[in-house]
């Protein structure tokens, strides 16, 4: 493991009553890259997401994330990556402002601090004007950008985002793909991201990871999957082309 | 610590804000307004140039009145409270998908449960203070009847043996809210609980004691018999809080009872006002003796909360949290 790499499993496995839903994953990614992490619904994703952030157990394997051990170091690790849930939840109840408070309240941020990073980040996601209606009224793209927000209070160095563009419209999911890649050019945070949007993937991913029947069955950056694949560069097959291939091999 | 105090706050806050708290409240605050009202009419009444009335303050929370005394309204209702402010705790947060972000924060996974258990026990404390003051004040203008010290420290100490009373409810309703994973569920598997140790704990209580020793025929009936018969209702009754808490409490406000128990075998032999007057006359037991008589069903109080709190923390602690 060189010290690019921030993620790495061996190995991991995660059963269900005997169903397997992550089957020997070995992986890596690159401290720095957006890692597009593909794959049908049910593939195991999500999944894998849970095991590296220590909130599940893996059946088998091992990962070490930020070199830690996520089971043992759970709570270390949660201070460095923030976690973006596939269908986040929010206190309706809450204000904007008020929902970003108390997940900095929870990473132990304290007065001042807490006003200023909440005010910057509702900037960042273009909350700004919302900052005090409660979340109950919010849109589903603008509840995507709070989440993003709330993963961002505690100054991650990775970023887990399972399906953040999941029912949004073209224009919301633009934004979201459009703040993830500013956020990874402007500082320089790790992003591992779960997507069906394979169009946006392409646009900003470093390197992907196509995940079927819980097994990795292509890992690399595009150009060298569709190398793979059909012996020509990136220019002429698109990561949708690539992704159907191996899922009807896979 | 940091997670502990930010949920804690947060939680303490959705309950003060909460339609359900306010409902509780004016249910409360009705129901003691109404019974100390009673209590303090009856009194008015019945004391008048009566002489040698030991702690006349403590009538205020122990007398019926009307239908029931405040203490009785507090041994049969105050479960629902604890139970309501809990049920949907945990598995609310897993409905509405705020679980997963609460624990992908840095916390310690108890402090999710501590947190809002400690939530509701400050509410717990609030509102039964605040009812307690109430009625102090109506004895005040009412009756005209000021606490002495010792009062004052035996409506402390019922304070606080309510206080752990329905916080063993709440402590519960928030092992239910981690184990059902439906809020509906939750909430009625709450209320069956609360029905069964109501009711059928003391009925089977009854039916065990008369089962294993008869005294149906007056005739053939011994007084070992009627003991023995006693006996065994008591114990299995204590397998209920409630039997626990009401034991207690009666101990504790109505200082003339001996242990938890005598009441009840007098009853056997006096008519109830035999039993008035024969204990009326009585020396009351001393605050120090009150509360070593209820030692025990303190320590069981506590210790039914803490096996929930510990059955909590096992489920909760290996449970996959995936919304
Ligand atoms: N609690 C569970 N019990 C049984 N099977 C589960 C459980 N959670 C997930 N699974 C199974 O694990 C597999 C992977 O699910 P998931 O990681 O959510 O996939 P993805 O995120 O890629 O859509 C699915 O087949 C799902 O049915
Ligand atoms: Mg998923």
């Amino acid at each position: 493991m060189d010290n690019q790499t921030i993620i790495k499993t061996s190995n991991l496995s995660r059963r269900y009553n005997g169903q397997t839903a992550v089957d020997d994953l070995n992986f890596e990614v690159k401290e720095g890259e957006i890692f597009g992490f593909l794959g049908p619904n049910g593939a195991g994703k999500t999944t894998t997401l849970l095991m590296l952030l220590g909130l599940s157990q893996p059946s088998s394997g091992s990962a070490v994330v930020c070199g830690m051990d996520p089971i043992r170091q759970s709570k270390e690790v949660k201070r460095l990556i923030g976690y973006l849930p596939e269908n986040v939840g929010f206190y309706g109840d809450l204000n904007a402002v008020q929902s970003l408070e108390y997940v900095a309240n929870l990473n132990g941020l304290k007065g001042e601090v807490v006003a200023r990073k909440t005010d910057n980040l509702l900037d960042l996601v273009g909350l700004k004007q919302d900052a005090k209606k409660k979340v109950a009224a919010f849109s589903r793209g603008m509840k995507q950008r709070l989440g993003i927000a709330e993963v961002l209070i505690k100054d991650p160095k990775v970023l887990f985002l399972d399906e953040p563009t999941l029912g949004l419209d073209p224009d919301g999911a633009l934004r979201i793909i459009d703040l993830i890649e500013s956020l990874n050019k402007d500082q320089g945070i790790t992003v591992v991201l779960s997507s069906h949007d394979l169009h946006q993937v392409q646009r900003i991913s470093h390197r992907v990871g196509i995940m079927i029947n819980g097994k990795l069955v292509a890992e690399g950056s595009i150009d060298s999957l569709a190398k793979e694949k059909f012996g020509v560069g990136e220019k002429e097959y698109s990561l949708e082309e690539i992704y159907m291939k191996y899922f009807r091999e896979g | 610590m940091q997670g502990l105090y930010a949920i804690f706050k947060k939680e303490l806050r959705d309950h003060f804000t909460s339609y359900r708290f306010v409902i509780l409240f004016a249910l409360i605050a009705m129901v003691s307004f109404i019974s100390s009202y009673m209590a303090g009419i009856h009194m008015r009444e019945n004391l008048e140039g009566m002489s040698g009335v030991k702690f006349p303050f403590l009538l205020l929370f122990s007398s019926t009145g009307a239908l029931f005394s405040m203490i009785q309204f507090v041994s049969f209702f105050g479960p629902l409270i604890g139970l309501v402010l809990g049920f949907d705790s945990i598995n609310r947060e897993r409905a509405h998908g705020t679980l997963i972000k609460l624990v992908s924060q840095p916390i310690y996974r108890d402090a999710v449960i501590n947190g809002k258990f400690l939530a509701g026990v400050v509410t717990i404390s609030i509102m039964l203070i605040s009812i307690v003051l109430v009625i102090s004040g109506f004895g005040l203008a009412l009756v005209g009847v000021v606490p002495g010290i010792e009062e004052i420290w035996r409506i402390i100490v019922y304070l606080i043996l309510s206080i752990f009373y329905i916080s063993l409810w709440l402590g519960v309703s928030i092992l239910f809210s981690i184990f059902f994973k439906g809020i509906a569920t939750s909430a009625l598997a709450s209320v069956a609980l609360w029905i069964f140790l109501s009711f059928f704990v003391s009925l089977g209580a009854d039916v065990l004691a008369n089962t294993i020793v008869p005294i149906g025929n007056a005739n053939e009936t011994t007084p070992e018999d009627v003991i023995k018969n006693y006996r065994i209702k008591e114990t299995t009754a204590r397998f209920s809080p409630m039997v626990l808490y009401s034991e207690a409490t009666a101990t504790i406000i109505d200082p003339m009872q001996k242990t938890t128990r005598t009441s009840d075998l007098i009853n056997l032999r006096m008519n109830p006002m035999e039993e008035m007057l024969s204990s009326r006359f009585e020396n009351p037991l001393t605050l120090g003796q009150s509360l070593l008589v209820v030692f025990p069903h303190t320590t069981a109080l506590i210790a039914i909360t803490l096996i929930c709190f510990a059955i909590s923390y096992m489920v909760f602690m290996v449970q996959e949290i995936r919304t």
